[in-house]
């Protein structure tokens, strides 16, 4: 039978848990690109040029995303395990949180 | 209601001798008509040999209760007109247990991860004593009514998907028995709680998935319980103390 | 280690890492304005005592919590149990931290 479970909570977990996986599997491949800088920095060019393909581009923004949903998920976790506040406090602190991110974000595009 | 004079009621048969197997029926629909009273129509009319269980069709014994179309529920007070999908509904036994016989889940592995989650009475007191009264405004005492009526009924249990991935895991219903003896004033042995909980499959196993406040027909919040019982343990980590 | 101070490891991991990942984003969006160029990379962090210590402490961090969050999830979606299960996860905690000082080390020192 198939299982119903499509609620929002469940899919926050699902996201959380699909974000971290492929940071994690990324990881290695970042690592040892930036390792090339230390023998071979002509090398490390090579690759970055790369990341001027839209291909490329493309994935660069799918692994920012996934760093930044990881990154809220977990303080969602950690302020729902960890701080005796009630549910409509965690949900404005959220807001609020999620609020000045966009606006430091647009500020600092906007600045450099 | 909309015209109809039949629903088709897919049911799942089988069991440890026979491996599970969908079989259809056809049931008279009424105006009111329950998961239970369809099932209970089946097994009086159509298949005298389909197991399943019930006791009180009240939902106070938690005995009833069963996979409705994905999603466990109390059958008993579920009207078939809120989980009708066009004109079927599909009934399995629960989710992440062992199944005995059709529709009847083994609900040992259930209540045996009671006691391991240290759901039992640790006493402050002895029968010679006199009674400890109890102040019903505290927020301790708030705190452990939220998650007394539970019925044991195992949706929560079934909801859950952590359980599903780690057999081991003690699950929602237990944890929010754990978190209810935590903060009762005539529970003696806080400690042994938290000890239990902390271990292999406890509570910081869970996920926060939340399927288990979502679903709980007693519109409890096992979640908010496993959430308060990581937060006791990280403030005993840090030395604090209740 | 028992799973409650796995847990611990795992939360206190993340509470480090909130702040450098908000600096890793900002860097991020600074550093592609114009495109990339290791020269550009390099010129940022090579000798400096800050870069230094932040991306150190990042990789350790990194290391500890993407291990015991991938103990989780071979446990829980690969099936993977006891002593097989832990073994794994130590070794792909020890080898991103390898991979990662030598990353922070090439781009640093």
């Amino acid at each position: 039978m198939k299982v119903a479970r499509a609620h929002p909570l469940w899919l926050a977990y699902l996201l959380h848990r699909l974000s971290g996986l492929g940071l994690a599997l990324f990881l290695p491949l970042h690592f040892w690109v930036l390792s090339y800088a230390l023998n071979d920095a002509a090398k490390l060019d090579a690759f970055l040029t790369l990341t001027e393909m839209p291909l490329v581009k493309m994935a660069e923004f799918g692994l920012v995303f996934l760093l930044a949903v990881h990154l809220f998920g977990g303080l969602r976790l950690l302020a729902l395990e960890w701080l005796p506040w009630s549910a409509p406090q965690k949900t404005w602190a959220a807001a609020a949180v999620a609020g000045s991110f966009l606006v430091s974000t647009t500020f600092l595009l906007q600045a450099i | 209601m909309p015209e109809r004079d039949h629903l088709t009621v897919t049911v799942q048969r089988g069991g440890p001798d026979a491996p599970m197997r969908p079989q259809t029926f056809e049931v008279p629909a009424y105006d009111n008509q329950t998961v239970l009273d369809v099932v209970s129509w089946i097994q009086q009319n159509a298949d005298p040999t389909l197991t399943y269980r019930f006791a009180c069709r009240v939902g106070m014994c938690g005995s009833c209760a069963m996979m409705v179309n994905g999603v466990p529920r109390w059958t008993c007070r579920t009207h078939v007109s809120k989980v009708l999908d066009g004109n079927a509904i599909e009934v399995g036994p629960l989710r992440n247990l062992p199944v005995i016989k059709d529709l009847a889940a083994d609900m040992d592995p259930f209540f045996d991860k009671w006691v391991s989650a240290e759901g039992m009475h640790h006493p402050t007191r002895t029968r010679d004593d006199a009674i400890e009264a109890i102040d019903p405004v505290t927020m301790e005492r708030q705190e452990a009514n939220a998650g007394i009526e539970c019925i044991n009924c195992s949706v929560c249990y079934s909801a859950c998907d952590t359980v599903a991935g780690n057999p081991d895991y003690l699950g929602p219903a237990a944890l929010q028995r754990a978190w209810t003896l935590y903060n009762d004033a005539k529970d003696a042995n806080k400690d042994a709680i938290l000890d239990a909980v902390s271990g292999t499959g406890g509570c910081h196993s869970c996920h926060s998935m939340g399927s288990c406040t979502t679903y709980c027909p007693n519109e409890l919040d096992p979640l908010s319980a496993i959430l308060g019982l990581k937060r006791a343990t990280t403030k005993r980590f840090f030395g604090g103390r209740k | 280690m028992s799973e409650f101070h796995l847990y611990m490891a795992q939360r206190l991991s993340a509470l480090v890492m909130a702040p450098f990942v908000i600096v890793h984003i900002g860097v991020m969006i600074y550093a592609i304005q114009g495109g990339l160029s290791a020269a550009e990379i390099l010129g940022r962090t090579q000798g400096s005592v800050f870069w230094f210590a932040f991306y150190g402490m990042f990789v350790v961090a990194v290391s500890i919590h993407a291990a015991i969050g991938l103990r989780t999830i071979l446990g829980e979606w690969a099936g993977l149990r006891g002593g097989m299960r832990d073994w794994l996860s130590a070794v792909i905690g020890l080898g991103l931290f390898a991979l990662g000082s030598q990353a922070v080390w090439a781009v640093t020192a």
